[in-house]
């Protein structure tokens, strides 16, 4: 039991797939506009997380290696194609939210990323708290930078105000702002990494 | 069809949401590929070709063959792995009669079977030109126009990154800021720079 919560955790903080790993960054970018589309895209990518994980892990003795990527994108793109039919018909509001990005899961890199670098070579057990771990840690990610933006950019968390008369920086609202929280978010990591490791020395 | 429907494509495919600043999508190449101009430039170039391919293969599929059956719900599927196909493809013959363009685009070409950019832009031409799974006149001209213009916006991006770059080669930059988190705070600024465009509109 111990072990599957050490894999369950290190998606989250040690290999963490977007800032350590630097991993999928495209639909984190995009879609981290407000806190609410920050977790559904988290949850989608979960579920597909999740699903290609278990399912390549099922099949890793009968899928050839020659073809292995071809059959990967396939299991892949169906769970992002159940996950978008699930999300038009209970969630529409959402799937207008995230657009294209939604489709787009199929190439996130985390994904396709786990399939070869962990699932095509464990066990079930371990690559389904692999990708669990994996999916919260990017949705993690995905509320911390979302946070951000949503806070500084209108002056909202998850929809409320929290200070009054705080005038927001309409920047973090635009594309830019994104790439700005984005790059000192890594640097800030970067720079927490470098003083462990001159510690250590 | 008219003119400025292009004029419009054209605009707003390169400056106002150009691909890589304002959608976001091919950001992984962009930070990884754009330290020198020329790997930058041989990237593109094969991103421009393979946005264009792709484009009239997915309008075609779409129109033919999803639409009829009524299996437009297998889009993401049959796009990506179509898109993957034709990028193996055009890899092996590249390799037959043209080794030394093979060798100018190197691991790009095979790279971009995972860039959202290619997979981005035929989804979003099914979600701008087919209304209710019927297509709007002209609509495979205005598809493959804006795989040419995605493309474009990608080269342009690219080339100013890697410009900027090449530069900063030679400056002191903060030991935790190096690479990639310099990389995304220029990207911002060039995002930002991009967003003055939205004057343009008409």
């Amino acid at each position: 039991m111990k072990k599957y919560i050490a894999e369950f955790l290190k998606g989250i903080i040690k290999e963490n797939p977007t800032f350590v790993l630097a991993l999928g960054l495209c639909p984190t970018l995009a879609v981290s506009v407000s806190v609410i589309n920050g977790i559904g895209m988290g949850i989608a990518a979960t579920f597909v997380l999740l699903g290609s994980n278990i399912i390549i892990a099922l099949l890793k003795n009968i899928i050839p290696e020659r073809v292995r990527i071809p059959c990967y994108i396939v299991v892949i793109a169906t769970f992002v194609t159940i996950t978008e039919l699930v999300m038009k018909a209970y969630s529409p509001a959402l799937n207008r939210a995230l657009g294209i990005y939604v489709p787009l899961i199929v190439v996130n890199c985390i994904v396709l990323g786990r399939a070869e670098a962990y699932a095509s070579k464990h066990s079930v057990a371990d690559s389904l708290f692999d990708g669990l771990g994996m999916g919260v840690g990017f949705t993690l990610a995905l509320i911390l930078i979302s946070g951000i933006r949503e806070f500084l950019g209108t002056g909202k968390f998850l929809g409320y105000t929290l200070i009054k008369g705080f005038e927001p920086a309409f920047i973090f609202a635009m594309p830019s702002g994104a790439l700005l929280v984005i790059g000192l978010l890594l640097g800030f990591f970067n720079l927490l990494k470098n003083r462990k490791e001159a510690k250590a020395k | 069809m008219n003119i400025a429907q292009f004029l419009t494509i054209f605009i707003s495919a390169v400056f106002l949401y150009n691909v890589i600043l304002s959608r976001f999508l091919g950001l992984c190449s962009f930070i990884a590929i754009s330290k020198e101009t020329k790997p930058a430039l041989a990237m593109s170039l094969a991103v421009c070709f393979v946005t264009t391919m792709s484009s009239i293969i997915t309008w075609l599929i779409y129109r033919f063959l999803l639409v009829p059956f009524h299996l437009t719900y297998l889009r993401t599927i049959s796009f990506i792995l179509v898109i993957a196909t034709f990028v193996q493809f055009v890899e092996m013959v590249i390799r037959k009669i043209s080794p030394p363009l093979y060798r100018f685009f190197g691991i790009y070409l095979p790279l971009i079977t995972v860039n959202c950019a290619v997979l981005g832009v035929a989804v979003l031409n099914i979600d701008m030109f087919f209304v209710n799974g019927k297509s709007l006149p002209g609509s495979f001209y205005y598809s493959v126009f804006q795989g040419i213009c995605v493309g474009l916006g990608y080269t342009l991006a690219m080339l100013l990154m890697s410009g900027i770059r090449e530069r900063l080669e030679l400056c002191h930059v903060p030991k935790s800021l190096k690479d990639f988190p310099l990389g995304f705070i220029i990207a911002s600024i060039m995002s930002l720079s991009f967003f003055g465009f939205n004057g343009f509109r008409f």
